[in-house]
């Protein structure tokens, strides 16, 4: 079988303030339905073998996570080798309940920030208190990065892991890596 | 710039995040309705200065569409409510009538 290939490919800009890397390909399943059902949070958490996350927070291991995307959305977060196995898995218990998951893989592009200023170069082109003490480790945003829609959470402290539409990735990579340029440090939060 | 907190997703963003799709709680007239009707669903619109009942959506946020009290000339966002609904709600009716005394007679 082909092999699968990420939106670029493993990119990576370190020469400045903080690293931006493309994290290649990842599994994610998009699971919409009444996400406050047993049967549609049971599934979920079966499947993604992480628990259940709170309202605008996300909760992950490794490459295992939930997140919260709406009142009526989860994403399923998985290794891209697992995603056919683990939707056939999630389609078969939530059979009974009204929802519908999708293999959105391919259509999303992820990204990692790292380092001390990873936290100063997002708040340069997300409208998000970005300060230590409003967000948080375990928080899950969906906002914009300068001009196109994209979600980002803290696995770690100085960690921010992004999420965006494939067709955007390119512009995504460009604008955080101008973002980290060398020198620009604004030393705010 | 407007702060706005969404009622579904419970973020509270400024505005560019967020897309506003005009006046709300207006009356979808359709099939045996009268021309008269159907020039009003169509084209007529307040336009007024002060107080005005938007539709919005969270854009970039959750997806979901809600309703906005706002002033159209200090930019004052009284609250927002669920897009389920006819009507404002009797509270932030209240609000706005502490806010801008006789506002409902200049609109």
């Amino acid at each position: 079988m082909s092999d699968p290939v990420s939106a670029l490919n493993n990119a990576h800009y370190g020469a400045g303030i903080a690293e931006v890397s493309e994290l290649g390909a990842v599994g994610m399943i998009t699971l919409r339905g009444d996400i406050n059902t047993r049967g549609v949070q049971k599934g979920a958490v079966d499947v993604a073998g992480v628990k259940m996350p709170a309202p605008l927070h996300c909760v992950t291991d490794g490459s295992a996570g939930i997140a919260w995307m709406s009142p009526d959305e989860l994403l399923i977060m998985c290794n891209y080798a697992d995603v056919a196995k683990k939707l056939e898995t999630l389609r078969g218990k939530t059979a009974k309940v009204h929802a519908l998951a999708v293999n959105v893989s391919d259509a999303r592009a992820v990204f990692e920030l790292r380092g001390p200023h990873a936290r100063e170069v997002l708040a340069k082109v997300a409208p998000v208190d970005l300060a230590r003490d409003q967000f948080k480790s375990g928080m899950f945003r969906r906002t914009r990065i300068a001009q196109v829609p994209a979600a980002f959470w803290m696995p770690e402290e100085d960690v921010i892991r992004m999420v965006c539409f494939r067709s955007v990735a390119q512009y995504v990579f460009d604008v955080l890596s101008v973002a980290s340029q060398p020198g620009s440090e604004v030393g705010y939060i | 710039m407007l702060i706005v907190s969404c009622p579904n997703c419970g973020i509270t963003a400024e505005e560019t995040e967020f897309h506003a799709h005009g006046e709300a709680h207006i009356t979808r007239h359709a099939v045996g309705s009268s021309d008269d009707q159907m020039e009003t669903y169509l084209f007529m619109r307040k336009n007024p200065k002060g107080v005005h009942f938007e539709r919005w959506r969270h854009q970039y946020g959750c997806g979901k569409w809600f309703h906005m009290a706002r002033c159209t000339m200090t930019l004052e966002v009284f609250g927002t409510y669920s897009a389920q609904t006819y009507s404002p709600p009797d509270d932030l009716l209240a609000r706005i009538d502490a806010r801008r005394p006789g506002w409902r007679e200049a609109t």
